[in-house]
């Protein structure tokens, strides 16, 4: 059974048709790739895989349950994480703070064992060296270059302890370097289990990371299957070459 | 109107009908009152809750220029416009600067313009005093009859004049470059950008247009009914309430909510007593904003 | 915890003991005004410094609070102490009533909705003849009260307490889990809920302490003024200065409403005696216009940035 299984996910905002009857299984453990230009309902997608949008015909289902009707926090304390496109930090919390939230709000709120105040401060630091952010703990976030934000998203992404993570646009904007370092960091949370969805533009990136290539063009999916098959179908070409 | 010791006066033909035509004239006004704002915060998402203070302003000029000069106050709030509409960009301004530059628009820009409301209603109160103002027009008491209907013109005209300001008002929005602009911004300052247009700009205009609509919405109210510096605070409910009851960013829908308003505070100042009047538009608003939110025409 | 509620307890006792040493019943009168104001400003910033939603309706929670006590006056005269469990219950409830239908939308709604609330709440008491209506109720208090004194000592202790609540609540809030959450819904309410923060949950909370906190500071006013009329439960003068207090003295902490509303406080105290009330209130919204432009973080930011400058 996959773990995320969107079936005929359709979103209207007015007249303009922002999905349209997406098909879409993730399997556990998956690296899965969704590109598509600008506009193409990548970010409605994840929206509401989330539950930020409300109001989608067709149904999500996470884990064998059906997710409609849950809140956001209702759905990450089930195990779905995303970032966010631009980074939303909390601006008046420190980095470690920021990182606090979701270990208080998602993990402590499971059923099972609560972290208590040192296993906290613990998981927080784990997670900041993970990122490279260590030495950044007690700083704000608007002491962040914009790498150290998206790092600060992902690892804040991370300490919810999700089984899905939804990466949304984590490397606009970055080096050349800095994209391999959030790909390397992305490959090595899937090898500790979790399953990743990266939304991306930057091609580079989402080859070297996806095991599997989902392709959204105008609410539609047109494309899925292995990254070197789904690159050289001349549907996705047209769509590119087209924008 | 009719209703004797507060207690129901029977359903006569007379009486509802009159109840009717009162309410769709008021609510002709009320559209006036409100086209301002389906601007400010339908379109442009700025909640602007001094607008009734800019209103209320408007009312007060007309009555000083109306009582030195004898100037009709229509007329006099058609020569305001430019520096309503000055003001309006000033104010937008400011708030830009401050607070939506800064993403703070929640918290603090709320308090700028409460704090503006505020300090308007006070500095009305220490220069006019308490006491009622009213204007003198020859419209002012006369009513026309035909068969049981009246149509007092104290209400007819501010209504038509309101309706021809809308009238304006959608043809600059639907017909014009800079109208159909601001339409836009909300939705896509990208595009705006790429055609050569400054989103900020834009928003300062259509917010000095917003403003400049409350000179002659201020004439109006002071022809229907004497001013003085608290009326306005009963505005802000019956402008959000109509709004919201029209779809925001709607303009047609604004007339629609502002007549169905009309209608129902009409009905019940007749057959429950004008004391509570108020309570109506603040009572739709709450009903409208938990039952439904997007309004009868909204998106 | 304990630590700073022994603390307040101890500043309470002496503010009590210093006024009674100076032996003019003013003091108390005048006292009485800003302690409520201290009460009024703290619960506001709990909804509206915390999380970041703003209430312009603070008078219909004050004045819930003291036509509850109106109404259980006539029907039964209970203990003032008893009255503000009341008051605050009645104020608790609208609050929590008010923020289920209003707050699943944005903020500016939920402001536009307090600001409804407060005229439909005037609307009904005007209206209500078993309270006064528009002519007012005459509460009659007594003039003595065994062990104290004079009455107004008494309602002045009875607010010193409930200052020591209020300001106990915010503090205990501010440094708990529960702080972490109001604060990540004042910072990005879309990211808070991503994080697993129950922002809906969090924010009845809120709505419900703070409108409890301003019906429990309303309860013991109809005694305080012995002659109660919609308009001045209803002035406009509570809605400004609950926002005007927390804005003007930092909204980040529990300190900041206590500045700024003994500072606002005082200067209005004066300025009612030398000037009019009506300037008194125009310098009010003007420094509230002032500071949100000018210092947003209040009072209390000025402080922090000039100590975090000289650290550098």
């Amino acid at each position: 059974m996959p773990l995320l299984e969107v079936s005929r996910l359709s979103k209207r905002f007015g007249g303009f048709v922002a999905l349209d009857g997406i098909d879409l299984a993730v399997a556990a453990g998956e690296r899965v790739g969704l590109i598509g230009p600008n506009g193409s309902g990548k970010s409605t997608l994840v929206n509401c895989v989330c539950g930020t949008l409300a109001n989608a015909t067709g149904t999500v289902r996470f884990d064998g349950a059906e997710m409609d009707g849950l809140t956001t926090h209702e759905r990450t304390r089930r195990g779905i994480a995303r970032s966010f496109q631009l980074p939303r930090p909390f601006a008046t919390l420190t980095v470690a703070d920021n990182l606090r939230v979701p270990l208080l709000y998602t993990v402590n709120a499971r059923s099972g064992p609560t972290l208590t105040p040192a296993e906290l401060d613990a998981r927080c630091a784990e997670l900041l060296a993970l990122v490279g952010l260590g030495d950044k703990a007690t700083r704000l976030p608007r002491d962040l270059t914009q790498v150290e934000m998206r790092k600060l998203e992902l690892a804040r992404a991370m300490a919810a302890d999700p089984k899905l993570l939804m990466a949304d646009e984590s490397m606009a904007g970055l080096s050349h370097s800095e994209v391999d370092d959030i790909v390397t960091l992305l490959v090595r949370l899937n090898e500790r289990g979790i399953t990743i969805v990266l939304i991306e533009h930057i091609m580079r990136a989402v080859m070297k990371f996806s095991q599997r290539l989902v392709v959204l063009v105008s609410g539609k999916k047109i494309a899925d299957g292995k990254p070197d098959v789904v690159i050289r179908d001349p549907e996705v070409e047209r769509a590119y070459i087209g924008q | 109107m009719p209703v004797r010791g507060g207690q129901r006066v029977g359903l006569s033909f007379d009486l509802v009908i009159n109840a009717l035509i009162a309410g769709i004239l008021l609510g002709g006004f009320y559209a006036a009152v409100t086209i301002g704002v389906s601007i400010s915060f339908g379109i442009l998402d700025i909640v602007n809750i001094a607008h009734p203070a800019f209103i209320i302003l408007g009312s007060y000029i007309a009555y000083i220029i109306n009582a030195r000069l004898g100037i009709d106050p229509i007329l006099i709030s058609i020569t305001m416009l430019p520096a309503f509409y000055v003001l309006g960009a000033g104010v937008y301004q400011i708030y830009y600067e401050s607070f939506e530059r800064r993403g703070q628009e929640a918290l603090r820009g709320l308090s700028f313009f409460f704090g503006l409301l505020f300090v308007t209603e006070v500095s009305l109160i220490l220069v006019f005093g308490v006491d009622y103002r009213y204007v003198e027009a020859p419209y002012i008491g006369p009513s026309w009859h035909i068969g049981v209907m009246d149509f007092p013109l104290r209400m007819l005209v501010p209504c038509l004049a309101a309706l021809a300001m809308f009238g304006a008002l959608e043809l600059f929005m639907s017909r014009t470059f800079l109208g159909r602009a601001i339409a836009a911004v909300a939705q896509d300052q990208l595009a705006l950008r790429l055609m050569g247009a400054s989103p900020i700009r834009i928003k300062r205009i259509a917010f000095g247009i917003s403003i400049a609509t409350t000179a002659v919405a201020g004439a109006l109210l002071i022809i229907i009914q004497p001013v003085e510096p608290s009326v306005g605070r009963e505005y802000i409910g019956r402008v959000f309430a109509i709004c919201v009851l029209g779809g925001l960013g709607s303009l047609p829908g604004t007339v629609i909510g502002a007549m169905l308003l009309g209608i129902l505070e009409s009905f019940t100042a007749t057959f429950y007593g004008p004391s509570w009047a108020p309570a109506v538009a603040f009572g739709v608003l709450l009903l409208t904003l938990a039952f439904r939110p997007a309004g009868l025409l909204g998106r | 915890m304990p630590l700073f509620l022994v603390i307040l307890i101890a500043a309470a006792a002496l503010v009590f003991g210093g006024a009674r040493l100076i032996g003019n019943d003013y003091v108390f009168f005048a006292g009485y005004t800003v302690l409520q104001f201290i009460v009024l400003a703290t619960a506001w910033n709990i909804l509206g410094g915390y999380t970041g939603y703003v209430n312009f309706g603070s008078a219909a929670f004050f004045a819930l609070g003291a036509y509850a006590t109106v109404f259980v006056h006539k029907t039964y005269p209970l203990p003032i102490p008893l009255l503000i469990v009341i008051g605050g219950a009645v104020s608790a409830v609208v609050g929590f009533g008010m923020g289920y239908l209003t707050l699943r939308l944005r903020g500016a709604f939920f402001a536009i909705a307090t600001l409804a609330l407060a005229v439909v709440l005037q609307t009904l008491v005007v209206n209500w003849d078993y309270v006064g209506g528009s002519r007012g109720a005459y509460i009659i208090r007594p003039n003595e009260v065994a062990l104290i004194g004079p009455y107004i000592q008494y309602l002045f202790l009875l607010m010193l307490a409930l200052v020591v609540i209020a300001l106990t609540t915010a503090r205990g809030i501010e440094r708990s889990q529960l702080g972490y959450g109001f604060a990540t819904i004042r910072d990005d309410e879309l990211a808070a809920e991503a994080c697993g923060v129950p922002t809906l949950r969090l924010k009845l909370i809120a709505t419900t302490l703070s409108g409890g906190l301003m019906g429990m500071a309303g309860a013991p006013f109809p005694y305080y003024i012995g002659y109660l009329q919609p308009s001045s439960a209803f002035g406009l003068e509570y809605a400004v200065n609950s926002i005007a207090m927390p804005m003007i003295g930092g909204t980040t902490s529990w300190v900041g409403p206590l500045i700024g509303a003994i500072l606002l406080g005082s200067l209005q105290q004066i300025a009612t005696v030398t000037i009019s009330s009506a300037v008194n209130l125009l310098i009010v919204g003007l420094l509230l216009v002032g500071f949100v432009i000018i210092a947003p973080n209040g009072i209390v930011g000025l402080v922090q940035d000039r100590l975090r400058a000289r650290s550098k």
